[in-house]
């Protein structure tokens, strides 16, 4: 079986698809999040060396990740947009770009406050440190300069530059910790040997992961389809639509 | 469970500040996402409409 992969790219079938997925993935993510803070604050062990101060690796650690793998979907939307010109793609880039801001705002700052009780800095201009930074600063700078940009499409392929750019940075943010003698500990979770953390610890660590994925989902299928209405509002199946005509509302 | 109080739990070990500031700025920017979300889809939907008034 093929899926019609342009018939869903189309935006006036990606706003139905959206519509109807966003609510599974918020519902999903809720439970995934509940289920991840009952393991990481009810169950999960005292940790030997950090004592309950570790329990930040909840939000920081899925933070981190996120903040890293919505750039690379930037990215990917925004080869596919240069390569076959289509509407979706420049819309995708930029409603995943606030919540990947969101989350390297969070990594830095969970950081931060991880830092300061173990490290006793609130920052060091570590690689790994470093590096999150800049990706924080990549983010704002795609959102400011698509939005400086009046003409969409113009918009959308200057963005398309910055997020392809800019995805080498990610690369560096993960080996930095290899390549460079860094403050920040290496990876606790990697491919390729068992982690290195308490069972408990990892399920909780892994769940809220899950439930910042499910969430990441939920709000950009959300806000693309308001991207859809602002872009298309000119066209006669966005007027046609229920909650445009006036009948829903 | 782990802990002996609620009290205990807010402590966090003497990490409180630490570990309450980090989950509640996340939840804090989690809502404050949704709530701007939810502003740019009315706001969307109002451009639209007015589109759609004007020309019949």
């Amino acid at each position: 079986m093929t899926i019609r992969w342009f018939h869903y790219a189309a935006p006036q079938t990606f706003y139905g698809l959206a519509g109807r997925l966003w609510p599974w993935f918020a519902a999903v993510s809720m439970v995934l999040a509940l289920a991840g803070l009952w393991i990481g604050f009810g169950l999960a062990p005292t940790d030997a060396q950090q004592g309950e101060g570790y329990r930040i690796i909840f939000v920081h650690v899925p933070a981190s990740w996120m903040s890293m793998i919505i750039y690379l979907a930037m990215a990917f939307w925004s080869v596919l947009g240069l390569t076959f010109n289509t509407r979706l793609s420049g819309m995708m880039t930029r409603a995943l770009a606030p919540t990947g801001a969101m989350f390297a705002f969070l990594s830095l700052w969970t950081g931060a406050l991880w830092g300061k009780p173990m490290w006793g800095a609130w920052w060091v201009w570590d690689a790994r440190l470093t590096s999150e930074l800049i990706l924080f600063f990549l983010y704002l700078g795609y959102m400011a300069l698509t939005s400086a940009i009046d003409d969409v499409r113009r918009a959308d392929r200057a963005g398309a530059l910055i997020a392809i750019v800019g995805a080498i940075n990610v690369p560096i943010i993960y080996f930095s910790v290899k390549w460079w003698n860094t403050l920040h500990q290496g990876a606790s979770v990697s491919l390729t040997r068992s982690p290195s953390m308490a069972q408990l610890m990892l399920w909780g660590m892994l769940l809220m992961a899950l439930a910042f994925w499910a969430y990441t989902l939920a709000i950009v299928c959300y806000r693309v389809r308001s991207l859809i209405i602002e872009r298309e509002r000119h066209a006669d199946w966005v007027k046609a639509l229920p909650e445009v005509a006036g009948a829903a509302s | 469970m782990r802990w002996e109080s609620w009290s205990q739990f807010w402590e966090m070990g003497g990490y409180g500040f630490y570990v309450w500031g980090s989950m509640g700025m996340t939840f804090l920017f989690v809502l404050l996402e949704i709530w701007q979300a939810r502003i740019a889809h009315l706001n969307a939907l109002a451009l639209a409409r007015t589109e759609a008034q004007d020309t019949p």
